[in-house]
């Protein structure tokens, strides 16, 4: 670059500068010190808010205003979801799935003698149902990502049932229940569903992964599987499915995680 | 931050173009108030997000500097994330991060809509020559060149970095709402090649973040005391109306 176009770039670039206003620096030190004060005081407000944030009563082992928004979420993500699905992969991209949790799942279990009991929002029973029930339901695959609330996610291969279409049976009798629970056999392990949840096409009893009946470290007989939730919600062998009014409880809600879990 | 407002400075620099002579100091306006604002009020914003962001990490830590199965860097070892209490806390991580996350996406936006509507953007958007001017910066940085390439508000490689630090913020947020929502907002995390993908771009995205943020601090304890008080303020000093003389022109990109 040779000097004058140097000097023109100079005046060019100091141009850009010089639209913006100046002032005195007897005003410039009245409107500063006015600045630093309103500056601390913004960094006292931080301050003071996280801590007020930190020692807010605990609403199942996070502060309450967290627990507010995780709700807050819910509201606006569950208005958005509906009829929203999650993509199917074909079958050459399914991975068998790691192993993650075993709570709920650890007694013995004799798979022949093994029944769910289904209860109405009032406690009542309404069904103790064994798997050939859930074999007659129209059966499906599913090809999906399933997604850890760790991070780590596989594509898997389920069969078995809808969810909606096993809800049938007992639509008439259990009306307009906003919720449904699941749990293990030994009560250990339970999750709690909100109905368009549980209502949704892609979340399946599932009976298979791939061709195979489900082993026992994958929830054998019967188990949870959904591309639209975290893995926490997919019950593995599934004991009770419970009608409610009010929302079940969670496992994983109790211990500090948004009840809802949606992706 | 003052409640100044446009016009007051506006008449104030009438009254004083009138009266000043070439020697006498004025203090010019170089950072808007709603830069002042919206510059701090990220500033917490942004380390609660990486804060609540490395605990969400943590459960699933699988990422590292390396190739193939030789791993140079893992990140991150543990000492690391028993220092900053990271480690075991995955739940609450998630709940800071999606409440934060609101305030972060929502700030930035209001950030972007003001460069876009005050053609502030042009302050901070590298032109044609940036790239051989940001060179010089460099080497005169490090004390190799003794000349600063002539400069506007910011100087070439501050053009370049902060940009780059927009395009990042702006990947951070798209990424997140892809892990975030993959169902509900598909096809969003096909932009990142899934949601594995996506997880992988919002940690470089953060690690990119965080190596500003030192790069930032360093250069502002470098740049002095006026250059920091400018971004609190709004002003900085000038000796006379032909030597603009910002701070940020002593040290470098801040």
């Amino acid at each position: 670059m040779s000097e004058p176009n140097d000097l023109t770039r100079e005046q060019e670039l100091r141009a850009q500068l010089e639209d913006s206003p100046t002032i005195p620096v007897s005003e410039f030190k009245r409107r500063s010190r006015r600045s630093f004060l309103v500056g601390a005081a913004g960094a006292g407000a931080v301050v003071v808010g996280w801590r007020w944030l930190q020692d807010s009563p605990v609403d199942d082992g996070i502060p309450q205003p967290l627990r507010n928004t995780l709700e807050f979420n819910e509201a606006v993500w569950s208005n958005l979801s509906e009829g929203r699905s999650a993509p199917e992969h074909p079958v050459s991209k399914a991975t068998p799935i790691q192993v993650n949790g075993r709570i709920g799942i650890r007694n013995e279990i004799d798979l022949d003698d093994w029944t769910v009991r289904v209860e109405g929002p009032d406690g009542e029973l309404l069904d103790e149902l064994d798997l050939s029930t859930f074999e007659a339901l129209p059966q499906r695959d599913m090809i999906i990502e399933h997604k850890c609330i760790e991070g780590w996610s596989s594509i898997v291969h389920w069969g078995g049932a809808r969810f909606s279409d096993f809800h049938a049976r007992y639509a008439d009798q259990v009306g307009d229940v906003p919720y449904v629970g699941f749990e293990t056999p030994d009560g250990l392990y339970y999750v709690g569903w909100d109905m368009p949840s549980a209502m949704h096409p892609q979340t399946m009893l599932a009976l298979r992964q791939g061709a195979e009946p489900l082993d026992l470290d994958h929830g054998a007989p019967l188990r949870l599987a959904t591309p639209n939730k975290y893995g926490i919600k997919c019950l593995k062998r599934i004991g009770v499915i419970r009608y409610a009014r009010e929302r079940p409880a969670d496992y994983w809600a109790e211990r500090s995680y948004d009840w809802y879990a949606g992706l | 931050m003052s409640n100044d407002t446009a016009t007051d400075d506006a008449s104030a620099e009438a009254v004083v173009t009138e009266e000043q002579s070439l020697d006498e100091p004025v203090a010019r306006l170089v950072h808007p108030r709603a830069i002042r604002w919206l510059h701090w009020i990220n500033f917490p914003l942004l380390m609660i997000m990486i804060w609540s962001g490395l605990r969400i990490y943590w459960a699933e830590d699988v990422y590292a500097l390396g190739i193939g199965s030789w791993q140079w860097f893992v990140f991150f070892p543990d000492a690391v994330y028993e220092t900053f209490e990271l480690d075991r806390r995955l739940a609450r991580g998630m709940a800071f991060h999606f409440t934060f996350g609101w305030l972060f996406a929502i700030n930035g936006a209001i950030y972007a809509a003001y460069l876009l509507a005050t053609k502030e953007w042009r302050h901070i958007l590298p032109d044609r020559h940036a790239a051989r001017e940001a060179k010089d910066v460099v080497l005169h940085d490090l004390h190799i060149k003794k000349k600063m390439p002539p400069q506007g508000k910011y100087n070439a490689a501050q053009r370049i970095s902060y940009t780059a630090v927009l395009v990042m913020a702006l990947i951070i947020v798209v990424s997140g709402f892809a892990i975030y929502k993959p169902t509900q907002l598909y096809p969003l995390p096909l932009l990142f090649g899934g949601y594995q993908g996506a997880r992988l771009v919002h940690f470089w995205m953060t690690i990119g973040l965080g190596l500003f943020f030192l790069v930032h601090v360093l250069q502002v304890i470098r740049s002095g005391w006026g250059n920091f008080r400018s971004m609190v303020t709004g002003y900085v000093i000038e000796r006379n109306s032909a030597d603009v003389e910002t701070d940020a022109s002593k040290g470098g990109p801040a």
